[in-house]
């Protein structure tokens, strides 16, 4: 297959024909001009030959569509450079096995749901004893100090709790996205660690449905994890950057 | 119902037993006490509404006065009908007259107990006489409306802003949805008052104020008549304010509730004491009001693995029926709550989701189950997240589920969009239609992988409940027996809210709600 990969297109069943699918409600009542409406969004959307398959009155006033077009627009795939993390994921005994030999002490870290963010579910896969999909939390390292402080912990209480217990990294997650109240939480605590002289002596690492390790650098964070996040992940991050970290101080 | 998994009847009867012997536990104490959420439900029960300059809702005012003076012990509604009676002004005057300091604690003289008891009885009478309008009310265009096919569809609104709920409410409504919730603000159940008015600001949800409530139910009730069903409305009566919360929806016609017994303890770090007396007087509301309580296990699974925990589930929902039977609550009005998280990677799982469900509608025959949907498991797939949410419609209509609270395919990603909820309705009306009497057909294989899935849990389940027995629920929950959270019993919060009844106290709803629902027993909800 020739790819153009400075010039990449959507794909369906042939190169370059840009098919996509896309769905999405107008506030209009259904009928020929809100099936007319949708077609001229797409073209707008630059979609060409939109093709409204699905027209569906959700009542009150608002109608549903799907609908197939061809997309214009063309993105230079060659040119994207995403910052990443550098190091290879390592499995549960691996990972304790480089902090024991290589830090020597065990490593305290302290998670929570912060704001006024109540869903817990995804700390509690990386941090609890359990873990998630096969793979244990952070809690059952043998070395590793994890602390799950829960839901609704506010920013001043995490970092008063990570300096209490030295921690070495802050975790954080946020699930709800509501208006953007989870850059609104994860920037003040960036801030609060650094009022507190806090933010070099930690790592900072967020977490979340909406999160990317490219979005947490741009707030301030060391790190980010996104969905499909197992606890080895970050269990693998956290100790190869303080050894990374420990080496350049000596 | 055919009864399909050969369940041994001892070991329920066991199990039942057995949390009626924990829910005797704590009832040895709650009496001996009361909280300031509790007093603050008395206060609204009387018609005490609004706020003061500072925003402070007068039912907090007040208590806090009285609580300062030190006669909290003995109930608000002594004192509130000693000073109706020195005053002779309605309750709301005294609260406002009381938060503008026109008026103090101390002013209001004391009277013999037969004088102020008569005043506090017949005003109590009033309150009660319009919960029973309220509930009348209901049982009336319930009787009118249509009535609605089994499982109930129930979808969420969590916009934050009431008067986009009640759009989006109304739409769910004319889009086939039998029941709607409107999710609550994140931040509020560790609130120690009740927002008032209407509001436009809310993040995961809209506060529960009594007036949203009041906007909401409107939407639903125009939604309703336009489409000849009865909308039912659902809110939270969680958290720090769960009695006055259940005051508010019993007096805007509210439907269900969510409303158990522990969740408050284990999610959101709610004190142990405060929480067992709260939802004590909460669910007294709440049956009095016909309301049907939502409980929370579906939650123990998001947190512990499903196939593992499965029994948890179970345990807690015998203890939520026993402390819901000694709080006035019918089994009718118990929507006992579970949930399909065993992870869809897992041979078989839908075996195990379909011994599950099935063995909670033997155990709970007359109960409303409340089936909550894929959570955990699900990712930003949202075109496998519409197929597994398809499986978990089909295993509720299998099994008799009653209460459904629709899958989202857009779960993990955002708060609902119109359009997922209305493909979250048609793809449970094509299940429900398509399999609507597949159960009636299917027995299970004796002695086969759902009998005896079923058959384990209900033994674990009986395990875990002697052992809680043993030690006490209070100690249980200090050990992690539930959804793997450990509570200190001294620790969380609004311990301070807890408070030593008086030898006098008096409280005339305890026993209006309490005979009421003694009355009712036996009878249609």
């Amino acid at each position: 297959m020739d790819v153009d990969f400075s010039k990449v297109k959507a794909y369906g069943d042939t190169l370059n024909d840009g098919s996509m699918q896309v769905s999405f409600t107008l506030p209009v009542p259904a009928g020929d001009e809100a099936r007319e409406a949708a077609r001229q969004l797409a073209l707008k959307m630059g979609l060409e030959a939109p093709s409204v398959t699905e027209m569906v009155d959700l009542g009150a006033g608002f109608t549903f569509f799907v609908l197939y077009g061809k997309c214009t627009h063309t993105v230079d795939y060659a040119a994207i450079k995403i910052p990443k993390r550098q190091q290879e994921v390592l499995d549960f005994k691996q990972i304790n096995e480089l902090i024991k030999n290589e830090l020597g002490r065990k490593v305290v870290v302290v998670a929570a749901c912060t704001g006024s963010d109540a869903h817990t579910v995804g700390i509690d896969a990386i941090i609890n004893m359990k873990g998630y999909m096969g793979e244990y939390g952070l809690e059952r390292y043998p070395q590793m100090d994890a602390y799950n402080l829960g839901s609704q912990v506010p920013n001043e209480d995490l970092l008063a709790k990570a300096i209490e217990l030295k921690a070495d990294a802050v975790l954080v997650s946020q699930v709800v996205t509501q208006k953007n109240i989870h850059l609104e939480n994860l920037t003040e605590l960036v801030e609060l660690a650094e009022a507190e002289g806090l933010r070099d002596r930690v790592l900072l690492i967020c977490g979340g449905p909406r999160i990317s390790h490219e979005l947490a650098i741009e707030l301030g964070y060391d790190a980010g994890f996104g969905p499909g996040t197992l606890p080895n992940h970050v269990g693998s991050y956290i100790a190869a950057e303080l050894i990374r970290r420990e080496k350049t101080e000596e | 119902m055919d009864k399909k998994l050969n369940l041994e009847q001892k070991k329920v009867d066991l199990a039942r037993n057995t949390a009626a012997k924990i829910a005797d536990h704590l009832h040895s104490w709650i009496g001996n006490y009361t909280t300031t959420t509790t007093e603050r439900a008395a206060a609204r029960l009387l018609g005490i509404d609004d706020v003061d300059k500072g925003d402070v809702p007068l039912a907090n005012v007040m208590v806090d006065k009285l609580q300062q003076a030190g006669c909290l012990d003995k109930g608000l509604v002594p004192w509130l009908a000693r000073a109706v009676a020195a005053r002779e002004e309605p309750p709301q005057e005294i609260a406002e007259k009381l938060a503008d300091g026109q008026l103090s604690v101390d002013e209001i003289p004391e009277l013999p107990a037969e004088k102020w008891r008569k005043i506090a009885d017949s005003m109590a009478e009033e309150a009660a006489a319009k919960i029973r309008g309220t509930r009348n009310k209901r049982e009336q265009k319930k009787q009118e409306a249509m009535p609605p096919n089994k499982p109930l569809l129930y979808v969420i609104v969590a916009t934050g802003n009431v008067y986009e709920d009640a759009i989006q409410a109304k739409a769910a409504a004319l889009q086939g949805a039998d029941i709607v919730a409107v999710i609550r603000h994140t931040g509020q159940s560790l609130l120690d008052y009740v927002p008032y008015g209407p509001t436009s600001e809310g993040f995961g949800g809209t506060y529960a104020t009594q007036e949203n409530f009041r906007i909401v139910r409107e939407a639903l009730d125009e939604a309703g008549e336009e489409t000849g069903r009865y909308i039912q409305l659902v809110n939270y009566a969680s958290g720090l304010c769960m009695p006055e919360i259940s005051v508010m929806g019993a007096f805007e016609r509210l439907d269900m509730m969510l409303n158990d017994a522990m969740y408050g303890i284990l999610f959101r770090d709610i004190n142990m004491k405060r929480t067992f007396i709260d939802q004590h007087f909460s669910r007294m509301i709440n049956a009095y009001a016909g309301i049907i309580i939502n409980t929370g296990e579906d939650n123990y699974l998001t947190t512990a693995d499903a196939y593992e925990q499965g029994h948890t589930v179970l345990a807690s929902q015998f203890i939520n029926e026993q402390l819901g039977l000694r709080s006035g609550l019918k089994e009718e009005q118990m929507g006992l709550g579970h949930a399909f998280e065993i992870s869809p990677s897992m041979e078989d799982g839908l075996m195990m989701e379909i011994a599950q469900a099935q063995l909670c509608r033997e155990l709970f025959p007359n109960s409303p189950l409340k089936y909550m949907p894929p959570t955990k498991h699900v990712t930003g797939d949202i075109f496998k997240t519409y197929l597994v949410n398809g499986m978990f419609n089909l295993v509720s209509v299998l099994t008799g589920q009653e209460i459904q609270l629709l899958g989202m395919l857009t779960e993990a990603i955002h708060t609902p969009f119109i359009s997922d909820r209305y493909l979250s309705i048609a793809n449970s009306q094509y299940i429900f239609n398509n399999a609507r009497h597949l159960g009636d057909e299917i027995f299970f294989k004796e002695g086969g992988k759902i009998q005896s899935r079923a058959e384990k849990l209900l033994g674990d389940a009986c395990d875990m409940l002697q052992e809680i027995e043993k030690i006490g629920l209070e100690a249980a929950m200090e050990q992690g027996f539930f959804a793997d959270i450990k509570r200190s019993q001294q620790g969380g919060k609004g311990g301070s809210g807890v408070i030593e009844k008086h030898k006098d106290y008096y409280n005339p709803f305890m026993d209006i709600f309490l005979n009421g629902a003694e009355a009712g027993k036996g009878g249609q909800s």
